[in-house]
């Protein structure tokens, strides 16, 4: 064998070897994000990296600033978590290889963020400046800067942004009271419709899981404003006003959050606030249909993704209990401390598990939803907010 | 939980700095951690982890000079009606108020 034939043997034998040793490698890491998620670390401006199967923590990344009030939205890939902080910045995670991606800060002040309907922008709610401002997914440039400019020619905080169907995404004026449709279905320069007066101090929104009805809570007056997008013409109705009529107003140490529609049937269960309640709506009238007695004033109330039962946890000083509440009978079926500072429930998305916060114990715990035994404790600096990776296929979170 | 520690630590000897004027009365080391750990974490849902605000006011000590502690201890204990502000006079003992406003002035350690 001569020598140049010899080496070119030799060249293929080595290319074949390491070919299939990265291969192996390969399919070894290979995996898909469809059971993983994120736990925020309030205090830390840290994640942690979850997977729920084996209910788990993989790794925790660092650097993501101030994450007093923290949430995340997905890729609809399910692959990268857009962290929104509250100092206004916006970080891009990749939740399989653990590595930030890219960040920039946006503005002084942010509450939350939402991604489009086809998952190509992501749009920030700011409280300073005062607006929403929409970025492309896939590079973090800004697309579009949309002051939120009451009609009193004042600047508002903007509150409850969601994404809805048809490229839009809606938010309210926490200060001006409107509710806002950014439409970016004809280009990235959102078409904008207004509607005025919905009522005093919106602090937060939801948006029902098929995209139809925004659904604005009000701070400064007991009801809610109501928009059916499929029929905007209708303007703002209101629903359940003065829900808490010739009750004395309880202090509310903590502002409820309307994210995650607890809705079983065609009844919607609501904090109520200043009142220790869980409001319930029929859907098809819009008006109360009941009201369910609670342990404090509720800050979430989420229902399982089947819809049978709803859990509430509630606002400081009552903050180490969880109630869990039967939808058909509208009993209390279970009351439980888990520990001091519950910030956050989040199930899994067919409902057996749930992840909570207890941010004191620094612990999250999982939880068996039939049985209510604890599964599992995952340690985790001040935790606050649990997003799985599965929201990234749901209108609204 | 060392960190908890030092925190507290760095609260308790700050604390014992307060310059002429301001309360005098201290609560008690433990206690003082849990207020610590109140103003971060509860107050800072709404003033942010930082006291930089959010959707209630920024409190750092810029933001509160000048500003008359008993304005703002009333503040604290009686609540900013028509504001989520919440009166808080049920849930801190006497002159507790007084002393976290007195760490917001001078800065909370980072």
């Amino acid at each position: 064998m001569n020598g140049i034939f010899k080496s070119f043997f030799l060249a293929i034998i080595t290319f074949v070897a390491f070919s299939l040793a990265s291969w192996a490698q390969a399919a070894e890491a290979l995996r898909a994000t469809g059971d993983m998620g994120i736990i925020v670390e309030r205090a830390t401006g840290s994640v942690k990296i979850i997977e729920t199967s084996g209910r788990t923590e993989l790794r925790r990344v660092e650097g993501f600033g101030d994450l007093s009030h923290a949430s995340a939205v997905y890729s609809r890939d399910e692959r990268y978590a857009f962290v929104f902080g509250r100092d206004g910045g916006l970080t891009k995670l990749d939740i399989l290889t653990g590595k930030i991606v890219g960040r920039v800060i946006q503005a002084g002040n942010s509450i939350g963020g939402a991604i489009s309907q086809d998952g190509s922008l992501v749009a920030v709610s700011n409280y300073k400046p005062g607006g929403v401002k929409v970025f492309d997914s896939k590079t973090l440039e800004l697309v579009a800067d949309i002051p939120a400019i009451a009609e009193d020619g004042t600047r508002s905080k903007t509150i409850g942004l969601v994404d809805v169907p048809g490229q839009k995404f809606v938010f309210s004026l926490y200060d001006g009271g409107e509710t806002w449709i950014a439409d970016f279905s004809e280009s990235r320069t959102p078409k904008i419709t207004k509607f005025k007066n919905i009522g005093e101090l919106p602090y937060d929104a939801l948006v029902t899981d098929d995209g139809r009805y925004y659904i604005a809570g009000l701070f400064g007056e007991d009801g809610l404003a109501l928009l059916d997008l499929w029929h905007t013409e209708k303007g703002i109705t209101r629903i359940l006003d003065g829900y808490g009529r010739g009750e004395e107003k309880l202090p509310v140490y903590k502002m409820p959050h309307l994210e995650g529609w607890a809705k079983a049937g065609d009844r919607l269960f609501l904090p109520a606030i200043g009142h220790h309640e869980v409001l319930i709506v029929d859907q098809r009238t819009w008006k109360e249909v009941g009201r369910i007695p609670v342990h404090g004033q509720p800050v979430f109330v989420v229902a399982r993704p089947d819809g049978r039962q709803v859990w509430v946890n509630f606002a400081h000083p009552r903050n180490d209990t969880l109630q869990v509440i039967d939808v058909p009978s509208g009993k209390i079926i279970k009351t439980f401390k888990p520990g001091k500072a519950i910030l956050h429930m989040e199930f899994t998305p067919r409902g057996e598990q749930v992840w909570v916060s207890v941010r004191d114990a620094n612990r999250v715990d999982v939880y068996d939803t039939r049985t209510f035994k604890r599964l599992a404790e995952i340690p985790a600096q001040k935790p606050s907010g649990i997003f799985l990776a599965a929201r990234a296929h749901r209108t609204g979170l | 939980m060392l960190k908890v520690l030092a925190i507290a630590g760095v609260f308790v000897a700050t604390g014992a700095m307060v310059s002429a004027g301001a309360s005098v009365w201290e609560p008690s080391p433990a206690r003082q951690a849990e207020l610590y750990n109140l103003v971060v974490q509860d107050c800072g849902s709404c003033h942010g982890l930082t006291m930089k605000g959010g959707l209630g006011s920024a409190l750092l000590p810029k933001n509160l000079e000048g500003k008359d502690a008993e304005v703002l201890v009333e503040i604290v204990l009686d609540g900013l009606p028509g504001t989520p502000m919440p009166p808080w006079r049920s849930q801190f003992q006497n002159g507790e108020a007084r002393w976290i406003i007195d760490q917001l002035k001078k800065g909370l350690p980072q």
